[in-house]
């Protein structure tokens, strides 16, 4: 690889994460009213959630169309712990997901036996379940009209009861996320599940223990997930299981892709452009069409999904960094480009 | 010393018998070469000595300990690999990823510590980078080593995969059909590669069609036939074999 | 509980499952025939009954609304294999059921801004008031549901058996290569298996319609039933559909009859995880080997 491109790519690797910090820091002294706060708050958990989403799906290769599921027994961990037994907030979101991780790890022992379609399927019908659970166990969960009241998070004298604190907590824990999840990819354990990803007859003979490595990153992206609910749960104060069903875990699937599974980065573009898209859609269709209502937001949005997928399957991230990085390599790889050649730490 | 021994091993497949009693052993330092028409059971062999499957009856053991009925990333740990009739290789990683793959066994950053990026994880990182240079360079592909390996060419796909079984430091390695698909001079040099490799202390075990590779590099040849081992012995007393002429040319008196 | 109402409640699972029956032979056949899990298989069935409930706002003889519903669905099907499957080419799996999502999420959309959010319905086809055997009350549309399902399922068996077309999609379900290679053309074949998908999924909407109503939202769930019937089924045959969905219609009435309906839906889905866990292929499904 020549050196220009080498120096360039570092730059960027080590600009981009930098740039992106101090942006988050200082945007509120731009703008820091409610409604973009409060949209950025929720970007930061749904990435949270998407980013654990993709190292499931995009390194290690598997499926899961029941995440929201995870995120839900985060939410809901919280909220019972907190409301009806009293718990400290950090505890009960401590707990939550580890409550969550033992299930996980239950489920996961046999879903990950199962291959491709199957294993999405298990994950959905897992997915469903928890969700009918949320809405019949009225006793503990308030069923359908849900529980209320939950408290609010705070350390030592800060309590993060306003969009501005809770931006700032939120986009503490994203960035911690992708620390986390980049430190994987990049060692011996992302090389592993990315082998799993590649050939699972190949890794084990390799001596790669696939079921454990498996495994553990699912309970590892379903422990974010839950932290993400329990974050979630702390920052509205009263929740039902509505956003916790199938739909929801069909939109983190969605963020997921359109972004590009099979990198860090990824997630966090998935998640701006879905909401972005839904937002200018709903500001911009009664624009073009003056009669139509939400209806035809929906019917634009899963046409540009669709569209976005058949001509770009690796995602808006990869597609875009790799055609304009590698314009001719990109016309003519076989296969996606490695994700390393923009991760990899080539100390 | 004996290194493998394949004892009475039997497989089948609902009703197909893959391999038949089949008995044989293969000494440190050797190349022992695995040969046979198609549908011999050569890649069931593999398959069942790697543990992808588990023998009906017989044993298989290495270094005097039974390993048949360990998972396949078990016996990887044992120091036993392998390479793959039809190319195994990560195609979502960049070639050199490939090889810093097969450090897995000799390798221990484990998920707390790769997470929280912990000095030991990343000298340990950088030591495979290293490494992996390495033993690229021992098959002539240190210069494209951050390409990503979708892009090398079939031939060189073969040797990465090599590379990749290397890089684990195996004992035992077993070749499935590397030379298939390679034209003459790179099956020169892959024979080259694989006797460095045994000079360098690995025994072999090679299933290979190319009676030329055979022949060059073999210490002991051992002959299969629908599922049952008809010789064994060095490459002279192969080649004069008369079952083995048989199993590979038919009866002198059969019409085809 | 008498054995009349364990019987009406057999029959109502028998009357449920032959419709979870008819939308599995659509995933079933979309499944074999292209590999791909059509997310939007429910909305076929929704549309088909919206459709329904409109053409007989203008008071068309309900033969032809039949007829009109299942060909606009098939022609619908159709376009989505040519517009959002075939140019995808072989993309991997995900990318695929994301592209079927989307399509279900714009086609639940155009429902709910044609048709906005009330359920409507279709009255019975006929007026009689419904037949009383062995104490159990069996109404008059679960008659013609039985007769329509089972004449569709005969006129899938004629076709998969008797036509060429349709044994040229049993060639593509039972071995792909080869019937490429007898000159079968797998894109035709793929679009023959969305248009069987849609028409199947709009009969299913129109009949169930008297009896549970439709609304924009109605896909989602008949679709994941539907798909785990064809799971139970074993994914791999047109008989393999009809157990399937029969013993999920059944397992389902009697759950919600005996232990409770709010979690009926529950049961369809734990039925779906323990197969999947316990035997993967279904009840009927054979065991693929797999060569390394």
């Amino acid at each position: 690889m020549s050196q220009d491109r080498v120096r360039r790519r570092r730059f960027i690797k080590t600009a981009f994460p930098v740039l992106l910090t101090l942006s988050l820091l200082l945007l509120p002294l731009f703008n820091d009213s409610s409604y973009v706060l409060s949209t950025l708050v929720f970007i930061g958990i749904y990435s949270i959630v998407t980013i654990s989403l993709c190292l499931l799906m995009g390194y290690a290769g598997q499926i899961s169309l029941g995440h929201a599921a995870f995120y839900g027994m985060g939410a809901y961990g919280s909220a019972i712990l907190t409301v009806k037994f009293g718990l400290n907030p950090w505890l009960a979101l401590l707990a939550a997901a580890a409550f969550t991780a033992l299930v996980a790890w239950a489920i996961g022992i046999p879903t990950l036996k199962l291959k491709e379609h199957y294993l999405a399927l298990a994950t959905l019908g897992f997915g469903v379940i928890v969700y009918i659970i949320f809405t019949q166990e009225t006793a503990w969960t308030g069923g359908p009209s849900g529980l209320s009241g939950i408290p609010y998070l705070s350390l030592g004298q800060l309590t993060f009861n306003n969009d501005l604190s809770y931006y700032y907590l939120v986009w503490a824990a994203v960035l911690f996320t992708i620390y986390l999840s980049s430190n994987i990819v990049n060692s011996r354990i992302g090389r592993a599940l990315r082998a799993i990803h590649g050939s699972e007859t190949a890794a084990e003979a390799m001596g790669v223990n696939t079921a454990a490595y498996k495994l553990q990153i699912f309970v590892l992206s379903a422990i974010f997930a839950s932290i993400a609910g329990s974050l979630y749960s702390h920052y509205i104060t009263m929740i039902n299981p509505s956003p916790f069903g199938f739909r929801m875990s069909i939109e983190f699937v969605l963020m997921a892709v359109v972004g590009g599974i099979a990198s860090i980065w990824g997630p966090l573009v998935g998640v701006s452009v879905v909401i972005f898209l839904t937002q200018l859609l709903r500001d911009l269709i009664p624009l073009l069409l003056p009669n139509a209502g939400g209806e035809m937001e929906l019917v634009a949005f899963g046409l540009i999904l669709s569209v976005i997928m058949i001509f770009m399957p690796e995602g808006l991230f990869r597609g875009l960094m790799d055609r304009w990085d590698n314009p001719v390599r990109y016309r003519k790889a076989k296969a996606p480009l490695p994700s390393s050649l923009w991760e990899e730490d080539e100390s | 010393m004996t290194l493998l021994e394949v004892r009475s091993l039997s497989k089948s497949f609902g009703g197909v018998v893959a391999v038949a009693g089949v008995s044989f052993s293969i000494q440190q330092g050797q190349i022992c070469a695995l040969i046979g028409p198609n549908g011999a059971g050569k890649t069931t062999m593999f398959n069942v000595i790697t543990g992808i499957y588990q023998p009906d009856s017989g044993q298989v053991y290495f270094e005097d300990r039974l390993i048949s009925g360990f998972k396949p990333h078990q016996i990887a740990g044992l120091g036993i690999t392998r390479t793959f009739q039809n190319l195994q290789i990560f195609e979502n990683m960049t070639v050199r990823e490939n090889v810093m793959l097969g450090r897995h066994v000799l390798t221990k950053t484990g998920l707390f510590s790769a997470a929280l990026g912990l000095p030991a994880s990343r000298r340990e990182n950088r030591a495979c980078r290293r490494l992996a240079g390495d033993f690229l360079a021992q098959v002539g592909l240190a210069d494209r080593a951050d390409e990503p390996s979708a892009n090398l060419p079939f031939g060189q796909q073969r040797l990465l995969e090599i590379a990749r079984a290397m890089a684990l430091e195996p004992k035992l390695l077993l070749l499935d059909e590397p030379a298939a698909g390679l034209p003459g001079g790179e099956t020169r040099e892959l024979e080259q590669v694989i006797l460095r490799l045994r000079d360098q202390g690995t025994s072999i075990l090679l299933v290979e069609h190319d009676m030329e590779t055979v022949m060059n590099l073999a210490d002991n040849i051992v002959v299969m036939d629908f599922g049952y081992k008809i010789a064994e012995g060095g490459p002279a007393k192969i080649q004069k074999d008369p079952q083995v002429l048989k199993a590979y040319l038919g009866e002198e008196d059969s019409d085809a | 509980m008498d054995p009349g109402q364990l019987l009406q409640l057999l029959i109502a699972g028998l009357v449920l499952g032959v419709i979870y029956a008819l939308i599995a032979v659509g995933f079933i056949t979309v499944y074999n025939v292209t590999g791909i899990i059509n997310f939007a298989q429910g909305e076929f069935v929704m549309l088909g009954a919206m459709l329904a409930v409109t053409l007989h706002k203008y008071n068309l003889p309900l033969p032809l609304i039949i007829l009109i519903a299942v060909a606009a669905m098939a022609v619908t099907g159709m376009l989505m294999q040519r517009l959002a499957i075939r140019p995808a080419k072989s993309a991997s799996l995900v990318t695929f059921i994301i592209i079927s999502i989307g399509i279900s999420i714009a086609l639940r959309g155009a429902a709910l801004l044609i048709w906005g959010t009330n359920p409507y319905t279709l009255p019975a086809f006929s007026n009689q008031a419904g037949l009383e055997w062995l104490g159990a009350h069996i109404q008059v549309q679960s008659l013609w549901i039985m007769a329509i399902t089972l004449m569709a399922f005969a006129g899938l068996f004629y076709f998969f058996e008797k036509t060429y077309p349709g044994k040229a999609v049993k060639a593509c379900v039972i071995n792909p290569n080869a019937a490429e290679l007898m000159g079968i053309n797998p894109q035709s074949m793929s679009l023959l298996a969305f248009a069987i998908a849609g028409g199947m999924g709009a009969l299913a909407g129109v009949v169930i319609t008297p009896i549970t109503l439709a609304s924009y939202d109605m896909g989602l769930m008949f679709g994941l039933k539907g798909f785990v019937a064809a799971v139970l089924g074993g994914l791999t045959s047109v008989p393999g559909a009809l157990v399937g969905g029969v013993l999920l219609g059944v397992l389902e009435s009697l759950g919600a009859g005996y232990i409770s309906s709010g979690y009926k839906d529950a049961l369809a889905f734990l039925i779906l995880v323990l197969i999947l866990f316990v035997k993967p292929d279904g009840l009927l499904g054979k065991i693929r080997g797999n060569r390394v």
